[in-house]
């Protein structure tokens, strides 16, 4: 048979490790939705004596690609320190797995976001963090780079697929330099919505697209 | 497992029968000449002796005259000669507007979509929570201007048959062209055009275990519809290209194999696989309607885990089914037809779509109803969503 995945993203899809739920964990986030085709919830408990991940878990609604990461995710963070844990990109969560289908980048970049997600949820309920910031134009570009363009597994910020963004009054607007009629512009719209209207003062999300 | 790969995706493509190949055959290696006029040479009269043969088998398991029904590359082509022949031979006459339902296949929505940029209207028409078309919506929205009303016999995905016969009635009654994409549907379910007022009908051969590649469209005597495809006069001039001789035989010969008694058949692994994944998964969902559905499909939603997940586990214990994810899709958009009958993102990436045809057996039924209670238990117990069904699974 054929698969369009690695061995070990096989391995990890049908085996995969740490999965379930903490009681009272330190620190939880859950990202995606339904909406967006996955979702990944993460769970840690931290020793603070060390600052380490002293036990992680995650569940996941989604596909292969979203579950072998979130499965590898929880490996490669195991014992590591926060900000350790913190830094582990989605590069190497997708090295460890052997590669992954450039059309699945986006369902797995979730895992990795949720486990930082989950570090940021611990630090604030520990007075961890500082204040909330005003969401800015650099603040939106920052999370476009987690919304990834299905045609080429790269970001839309990288790919220059955002051609202008827009702040005013609490409105973000979105340029996007595909056509409306595209076959991902539809995908791309529900990404960016999913990463720009949780912004804490964003009230209306626009995201247009070029002719 | 069987130990043997189990295929139920028979909407999307059939294993060919022996016989259909049998059949072909001669149109390959000795019968291989264009078709020429009863004037030609032996063999290519010979070829068109048995293009006139298989035109007629087919049409007349239509109800319809052999002139009334020419062949095609598949349902594709025939859906888009279909609309555009008949928007681009009627526009001048009135002001474009044409209906199809919300659930079409995409050959008739990216049809419509695409005379939408020439300037068509295009109604869109709202479907129930079982995927039919109101026919009271229907004759509501048709106005002075409409040329063309597309809908389908059956749905693709989720197999609910629509009432063409009371559909085509307000057509007729209307004076606009009437037009069904029946590519799953034929012969299975009888579509007689003789009792039936439709004017136009798409079929293939790719979903009755006959070859890809060859498909036809009824075009009712009279029907005002213009050239699409360019070039030579084959196919009553209505359709250029050399005619796929061996296809034609092919298709009619698929044809002819149909049988009562294996719909029959057919809905009796359907009933069965449907009745027990409804009684013995909990939180699945039948998309589409119970009875009035295509004999072959069943369209089930199990809440809670996605598509793609489910049909790769199925891949790997050798069942081959489709799913409305997302993730399976290529333009990652989930399917349209769930979203169109009411159905949420949760819904439409749950959802699986078995399609049985006439190599499956009652055994594959069973098989994969295990198979799936399993997969989809150990799913769940992955998935964030629907925390308190522990409930209901005890």
């Amino acid at each position: 048979m054929r698969f369009p995945y690695s061995e070990t993203v096989l391995e990890h899809f049908r085996h995969p490790r740490n999965v379930g739920k903490i009681e009272n964990p330190d620190g939880k986030a859950t990202e995606g939705s339904p909406a967006c085709g996955d979702m990944v919830a993460v769970y840690i408990k931290v020793d603070p004596k060390t600052n380490t991940i002293a036990d992680i878990k995650f569940e996941s609604y989604g596909c292969a690609s979203n579950i072998a990461t979130g499965s590898i995710i929880t490996e490669l963070a195991k014992g590591k320190t926060l900000d350790e844990a913190k830094n582990i990109s989605w590069k190497e969560a997708s090295e460890a797995l052997g590669g992954l289908p450039k059309l699945k980048v986006h369902c797995s970049v979730l895992a990795v976001e949720g486990l930082r997600s989950a570090i940021q949820n611990y630090e604030e309920r520990h007075g961890l963090v500082k204040e909330q910031k005003p969401t800015t134009v650099e603040v939106v570009r920052q999370r476009l780079k987690k919304v990834i363009n299905p045609l080429t597994g790269l970001n839309v910020v990288r790919t220059n697929l955002v051609k202008d963004i827009e702040i005013k009054d609490g409105t973000v607007r979105v340029l996007v330099d595909v056509p409306q009629d595209h076959q991902f512009a539809h995908a791309i719209k529900e990404d960016i919505t999913e990463r720009i209207e949780p912004l804490w003062d964003v009230k209306k999300l626009v995201v247009e697209f070029t002719e | 497992m069987l130990g043997r790969v189990v295929y139920l995706d028979n909407a999307a493509a059939t294993r060919l029968d022996e016989r259909v190949l049998e059949a072909v055959r001669p149109y390959f290696f000795d019968t291989y000449a264009v078709a020429t006029s009863e004037f030609g040479y032996s063999q290519g009269i010979e070829a068109r002796e048995a293009l006139d043969g298989a035109r007629e088998a087919i049409a007349s398991a239509l109800g319809a005259a052999p002139e009334e029904f020419i062949f095609t590359s598949g349902s594709t082509e025939s859906s888009n000669i279909a609309l555009k022949g008949v928007a681009l031979a009627l526009d001048k006459k009135k002001d474009k507007h044409i209906i199809v339902s919300k659930i079409e296949d995409f050959p008739v929505l990216h049809s419509s979509q695409a005379l939408e940029k020439q300037g068509f209207q295009v109604t869109y028409l709202d479907v129930d929570g079982d995927g039919f078309v109101d026919l009271d919506k229907l004759r509501d929205s048709m106005t002075n201007e409409t040329i063309l009303v597309s809908i389908q016999h059956a749905n693709q995905e989720i197999g609910t048959i629509q009432d063409i016969e009371g559909i085509g009635h307000i057509c007729r009654e209307k004076g606009v062209l009437f037009h069904t994409d029946a590519t799953h549907t034929f012969p299975w379910v009888p579509l007689d055009v003789k009792r039936i007022p439709v004017d136009l009908v798409t079929v293939s051969a790719h979903t009755i275990h006959g070859p890809k590649g060859i498909g036809g469209l009824y075009i009712r005597q009279g029907t005002q519809i213009a050239k699409w495809v360019d070039g030579g006069f084959q196919e009553f001039n209505l359709r250029a290209g050399l005619e796929n001789i061996a296809g034609a035989v092919g298709f009619a010969k698929a044809v002819e194999l149909i049988t009562p008694e294996e719909t029959k058949r057919l809905q009796e692994m359907r009933d069965r696989l449907i009745d027990r994944i409804l009684a013995e998964i909990p939180n699945s969902t039948l998309n589409g309607h119970r009875w009035r559905r295509l004999p072959q499909n069943a369209n089930i939603t199990f809440h809670f885990v996605e598509g793609e997940s489910m049909t790769l586990h199925l891949d790997m214990r050798g069942f081959a089914v489709s799913t409305g994810s997302a993730c399976f899709s290529r333009s990652l958009e989930g399917s349209h037809v769930i979203f169109g009958i009411g159905g949420d993102h949760e819904r439409t990436h749950g959802s699986i779509r078995f399609t049985f045809g006439r190599y499956n057996t009652m055994e594959d039924v069973d098989a994969v109803v295990q198979a799936l209670a399993e997969i989809v238990k150990e799913l769940r117990s992955i998935s964030p969503l629907g925390k308190n069904r522990e409930k209901e699974e005890g």
